[in-house]
């Protein structure tokens, strides 16, 4: 039975089923449902919560709580997860799992509260010091969120790399009806053999750390990291394509603004013309083969690309497109969201007619 | 022949890095007997800090967690809030414990979480190279306040152990120095009432341990023991700041 849930509250719900039992955040808007929502429902099924005085401390309690073997899981907003950005760092470098939620508001600075798009870089192309990666999903409705959240703890335990979903407060706030999985059984899960559980001494002394001080053991890590990031690429890649087979012009977008977009390619179709919609649904690693294929075919003549930002996921959809077709951005900013008209109008007189 | 004395076992083989004459060995030893004696081993999660004791997890033979630089409380609450039968604890010095991460240290003692604390006093940043630290005494030169602390430009040190004593979240907090042998068995009491408050749940404990970085303070470690003894503890007097029944 489908169940009427705000987004922020679907995530945390999902969370759980999927085996969360640690939540450390603090508060700020447009997530605090998360939170608020964990505080009780965790006690319920035996998890933690604790309101941490602040994000830096937060994102640090889940180091320990997920380099101790639980899964745990931190929430926050732009200004937020800017905080954070360090202990984010120490984890990936660290191997430890764990799920950091950014539902984006508009920044720079204070900002404000409204939905925007401009974590995209910090998100997708580290954030933190250092050179690394997480693994990042941009679901657009709250049905994607539960099926994102639900098996996140699965995919950040299986490559030993930090998970982010980044929403929107559009998709924090939004109401869906949604289906929830079953509650998973956590206690079928494989050991951890590199968890501090306690037992270690001697050899069998286990450390979770990211302090390398010899260079050639640093380079290793780091090596090994990114062998990793390559697997990942391989394996986890999606995106949803959205009538592109015959399409000429290919709008893209991920989340809420993907919602958009997909409104606009119907108008546009209504009015003739052959538009079709890239959707990644994994913003890193990103899904470039799509576009490097709509680049290649003989029907495709351009691309736009729209975001609630001066256009960061651009240039990813510039690399992958390769220069073989012309890409152009539409945005807005500000916290300000375009209509499907918008888009409409922009394609007419940008594309069709410019 | 019989063996009258034997290292613990809760410290590993490996060679240690601290400078001649640095008290951080002294804790370390202390801390290890400590949890030896307890029955930790086997049972026992380590938060290292950033600082002299960054390879904190090289000596301790216990899982360990290396936590970012004034992290650890943090760190160390994940921890014990999924392990809350194992013994956790955190080993940090001032500039860690005091400064970059004093909200941390507040919160956790406030929350009343219940991993105990190792916290090394000694008045500098080691690691580093000598810079000023939060516990810097009024007048000692560090390479920040080369001229001596002035409290007017570099304002003054912090006392940890009497203001964490005023929260109602710890039940044990004691402040200990390692000048002379009598100090140091002293110290070793402390550490282990600090561990029997984590075993019995009571709230968060902590020992502040004097300590001296004669490399730092620019004198031979004998003159470090004496300054402690005679500085120091001016204006960190040593006692039992707060105890709970």
């Amino acid at each position: 039975m489908k169940k009427l849930l705000k987004g922020n509250e679907a995530i945390a719900e999902a969370a759980i089923r999927g085996g969360c039992r640690f939540f450390a955040g603090y508060p700020i808007t447009p997530q605090n449902e998360v939170p608020e929502y964990m505080s009780w429902r965790l006690r319920e099924v035996g998890g933690e919560f604790v309101q941490a005085e602040s994000e830096v401390a937060a994102i640090n309690m889940v180091y320990g709580a997920g380099g101790a073997g639980a899964r745990a899981m931190t929430s926050s907003s732009s200004p937020g997860i800017s905080l954070k950005q360090e202990g984010i760092s120490y984890i990936a470098c660290a191997e430890i799992p764990c799920v950091i939620v950014n539902m984006v508001r508009t920044g720079p600075g204070l900002g404000g509260i409204q939905p925007a798009q401009g974590d995209y870089f910090q998100a997708v192309k580290g954030g933190g010091h250092g050179d690394y990666h997480l693994i990042v999903y941009g679901p657009s409705t709250v049905q994607e969120c539960v099926d994102i959240l639900y098996n996140a703890f699965d995919v950040s335990e299986k490559y030993r790399t930090p998970v982010m979903i980044l929403g929107d407060g559009m998709l924090g706030q939004i109401m869906e009806a949604v289906e929830l999985p079953e509650m998973k059984d956590i206690s079928k899960l494989p050991e951890k053999e590199w968890a501090t559980t306690g037992t270690g001494t001697g050899d069998k002394r286990r450390v979770i750390n990211s302090l390398y001080i010899e260079p050639e053991a640093m380079e290793v890590v780091i090596h090994r990291l990114f062998a990793r990031y390559d697997e990942i690429k391989r394996n986890e890649c999606k995106a949803e394509l959205f009538k592109t087979d015959d399409a000429e012009i290919i709008l893209t977008a991920y989340g809420t603004v993907a919602r958009i977009a997909k409104s606009a390619v119907n108008i546009l179709r209504a009015k003739g013309v052959k538009a079709g919609l890239v959707r990644p649904i994994t913003l890193y690693p990103f899904p470039d083969y799509e576009y490097a294929k709509l680049a290649d075919s003989n029907t495709v003549k351009e691309f736009v690309d729209i975001e609630l930002c001066m256009g960061q996921m651009i240039e990813d959809v510039k690399l992958s497109v390769n220069g073989k077709k012309p890409v152009k951005f539409y945005g807005r900013v500000g916290g300000n969201v375009m209509s499907a008209e918008d888009i409409v109008e922009f394609v007419e007189r940008e594309v069709i007619n410019g | 022949m019989a063996k009258v004395f034997k290292k613990t076992n809760m410290l590993t083989d490996a060679t240690m890095h601290y400078c001649p004459g640095c008290t951080h060995g002294i804790a370390h030893r202390l801390v290890a007997e400590v949890l030896e004696e307890i029955g930790a081993e086997g049972n026992c999660i380590g938060v290292a800090p950033v600082g002299c004791a960054v390879f904190a997890y090289n000596y301790f033979n216990c899982d360990v967690q290396e936590a970012a630089h004034g992290r650890a409380p943090a760190v160390a609450t994940g921890i014990k809030r999924v392990h809350p039968d194992k013994i956790v604890f955190a080993y940090q010095g001032d500039g860690d414990l005091a400064s970059i991460g004093m909200a941390e240290t507040v919160h956790a003692a406030a929350r009343g979480e219940k991993f105990t604390t190792i916290f090394i006093n000694n008045s500098i940043y080691g690691m580093t190279g000598g810079q000023m630290a939060p516990t810097t005494l009024v007048g000692q030169k560090a390479t920040t306040c080369v001229y001596g602390r002035d409290p007017s430009v570099n304002g003054n040190p912090i006392r940890v152990s009497e203001m964490l004593a005023t929260l109602d979240g710890p039940s044990y907090i004691a402040r200990v120095a390692l000048y002379d042998v009598k100090h140091i068995i002293e110290a070793k009491k402390a550490i282990r009432k600090a561990f029997q408050h984590q075993i019995e749940k009571k709230g968060y404990s902590m020992v502040e341990i004097l300590s001296s970085c004669p490399t730092n303070w620019g004198m031979t470690p004998l003159a470090a023991l004496d300054w402690m003894k005679n500085e120091s503890e001016k204006t960190f007097p040593l006692g039992v700041f707060k105890e709970l029944e």
